[in-house]
């Protein structure tokens, strides 16, 4: 009889070390690296309180809050996209599906439509995170007391569509080109140009949300057995998915307010980590959490560092990162799965 | 210990109505199995009893306690479950999967343990499944993956064991091993109860069966008197050769029964 390792711990032990190590790596980079690059000695100075001007501005305005937000948002997207690929219990779940990315795209594009966004900065993100909200309360009301998971996908895909349709309909009426193009240019996702105040908007929304993901792991990985297995080894269905909803809404909808749509970071990150792990759903979280981070804010350097004639944005390096990593990983499961 | 008690239980999956007026108590100490053709409500009385579905009426008390009111956690703990069927979402080591079956036992925030870990051994030694620990759960045969799912299902620790079809899948030495495990489960002050469909199997282990037809309980006592020829007749359809005599005891099916004249009777 061989039991030679605790059951819920990942298989591959330095997993966790390498990715926290992973994100202490791509932080670093991100606030050294840019139009101008400041070497570690004048990274020490500014942390020290005795740095130049120039990278004390660069640092603490500019770099920081944009590092933190990529790694916030990138968390909370890996995180979010595990969780839902084990609630769900479908691989090609991803934090969009439940239309909390929509929902909150919709409130920000209505910011800017309406002209509400020129106010205060805080004002998009928060009508953001209030339409996430309501399509929470929309999502609950066409699912009903249902437990089934198709059942929240068709709901989710409903209130999904409804949300694009809102958005399609603002880039419709837009009174002018520039408003058409702001809007779309917010869509494609970045986290350029982003104060401390984003920071204080998505780091509450980022907690709360990912403690209520956090909270039901035991319930993702009782869900392998399906939903009558799960419930006869004590989950409370019902509560598992109303803790799952809010965090998505919450946390999915923070993030999405703040750095616009980005995609394919919850989708490939959980893939990514999966097969380092003892492929539960509950062992994929916080490594999916860090995984994500560490995509989110790597592909943030490739946007400064690629030079080209107008702004890269970040939904479409992720994009165009995601596709060859997802393609390479299909291969390979193709012959082991 | 842990007595189930079934008083003029209803219920309805969708709008057709699958259950009508069960009274049965269920008491420890028995290998009760339930028996039926396909639809009869077998597996929807089992779920019922464990509060996995709404009842239209009537009542299921655990040890007295009503099953609805009870928490989730603690019926977990009271009866272990065997679902129809091997529902795997994701491809888990043999070991992981087993281990889910502590679940009940573990808080939001605590790990396996020393008893845990006992537990889960000791369930994949007696479902023969050592050996295959390390594999992974969705690459095994059916009839493997079935004796991983028992285990599981054992790995609760539970007073009382509810399986549905656990021989589905198995070759017939393996069948024996897991009817003479829940027999002696049962004997070992346990209650356990066996979704069945091969009669013989029942007659030799059951202590009681309970017999189900279109959601009505139409037999529920001994073997020797649940199963006779003009009741597999009505109930299943079938002509039928029984000798509860023999050793082990035997119930042949014969033979569709018609109504037609030159056929049976």
């Amino acid at each position: 009889m061989r039991l030679t390792h605790e059951p819920p711990a990942p298989r591959h032990y330095a997993l966790m070390p390498l990715l926290i190590a992973g994100v202490v790596i791509v932080a670093v980079a991100s606030l050294r690296l840019g139009p101008v690059t400041l070497s570690l000695d004048r990274l020490l100075a500014v942390v020290m309180g005795h740095g130049d001007p120039v990278a004390t501005t660069i640092l603490l305005d500019l770099r920081l809050p944009r590092t933190l937000i990529g790694l916030l948002v990138g968390a909370m997207l890996g995180l979010a996209g595990a969780v839902l690929q084990g609630y769900l219990r479908n691989p090609l779940a991803e934090p969009s599906v439940l239309g909390a990315s929509n929902a909150a795209a919709l409130g920000a594009v209505a910011a800017i439509y309406f002209g509400v966004a020129g106010w205060h900065p805080a004002m998009l993100p928060l009508l953001s995170i209030a339409t996430g909200l309501v399509a929470l309360l929309l999502l609950f009301t066409l699912a009903g007391r249902a437990e089934s998971a198709l059942t929240l996908i068709l709901a989710g895909i409903a209130v999904s569509t409804l949300a694009g349709a809102g958005i399609s309909l603002a880039l419709n009426l837009s009174p002018n080109p520039f408003a058409a193009m702001e809007i779309m240019t917010w869509l494609m996702g970045s986290i350029e140009n982003r104060s401390i105040d984003h920071v204080w908007i998505v780091l509450p929304c980022v907690i709360l949300g990912g403690a209520l993901l956090l909270i039901d792991r035991r319930a993702l990985d009782a869900l392998t057995l399906g939903e009558d297995g799960a419930r006869s080894l004590g989950v409370d269905l019902r509560r598992t998915r109303t803790r799952l909803l809010l965090g998505v809404a919450i946390g999915v909808g923070g993030a999405v307010s703040v750095s616009g749509s980005i995609g394919f970071i919850g989708l490939i990150v959980p893939h990514l980590v999966r097969p380092l792990t003892d492929r539960s759903p509950s062992a994929i979280l916080l490594p999916s959490l860090l995984g994500g981070a560490i995509l989110l804010v790597a592909a943030d350097i490739l946007v400064r560092l690629i030079p080209t004639s107008s702004e890269l944005k970040l939904g479409v390096v992720t994009a165009f990162l995601g596709v060859p990593i997802f393609l390479l990983h299909l291969l390979r499961e193709r012959r082991t799965w | 210990m842990v007595t189930i008690r079934v008083e003029g239980l209803c219920a309805r999956l969708g709008r057709r109505a699958v259950l009508h007026d069960i009274d049965a108590t269920l008491a420890p100490g028995a290998l009760i199995g339930i028996i039926g053709p396909n639809g009869a409500g077998k597996s929807t009385l089992v779920r019922a009893m464990l509060g996995l579905i709404d009842t239209t009426h009537g009542s299921v008390t655990i040890d007295g306690r009503a099953i609805a009111t009870l928490p989730p956690r603690d019926r977990a703990r009271a009866i272990a479950y065997l679902p129809q069927g091997q529902t795997l979402h994701w491809p888990l080591s043999v070991e992981r999967l087993v281990a889910l079956g502590r679940l009940p036992h573990l808080g939001p925030m605590s790990r396996i343990g020393a008893a845990d870990h006992d537990a889960i051994v000791a369930a994949m030694a007696r479902t023969d499944v050592a050996h295959l620990a390390d594999r992974i759960a969705t690459e095994l045969s059916g009839g493997e993956r079935a004796r991983v799912m028992l285990a599981r299902a054992l790995a609760v620790g539970a007073p009382g064991l509810a399986v549905d079809e656990p021989l589905a899948a198995l070759d017939p030495g393996h069948q024996i091993d897991v009817m003479q495990l829940l027999a002696r489960e049962a004997q070992a002050g346990g209650l356990v109860i066996a979704v069945l469909h091969d009669l013989s199997m029942a007659a030799r282990y059951c202590d009681r069966l309970l017999l189900l037809d279109r959601g009505r309980l139409v037999a529920d006592g001994p073997p020797d008197a649940v199963l006779t020829q003009d009741r597999l007749r009505a109930v299943y359809g079938i002509t039928s050769r029984i000798d509860l005599a023999a050793t082990p005891p035997l119930v042949a099916p014969l033979d569709r029964w018609t109504a037609d004249p030159d056929h049976g009777e």
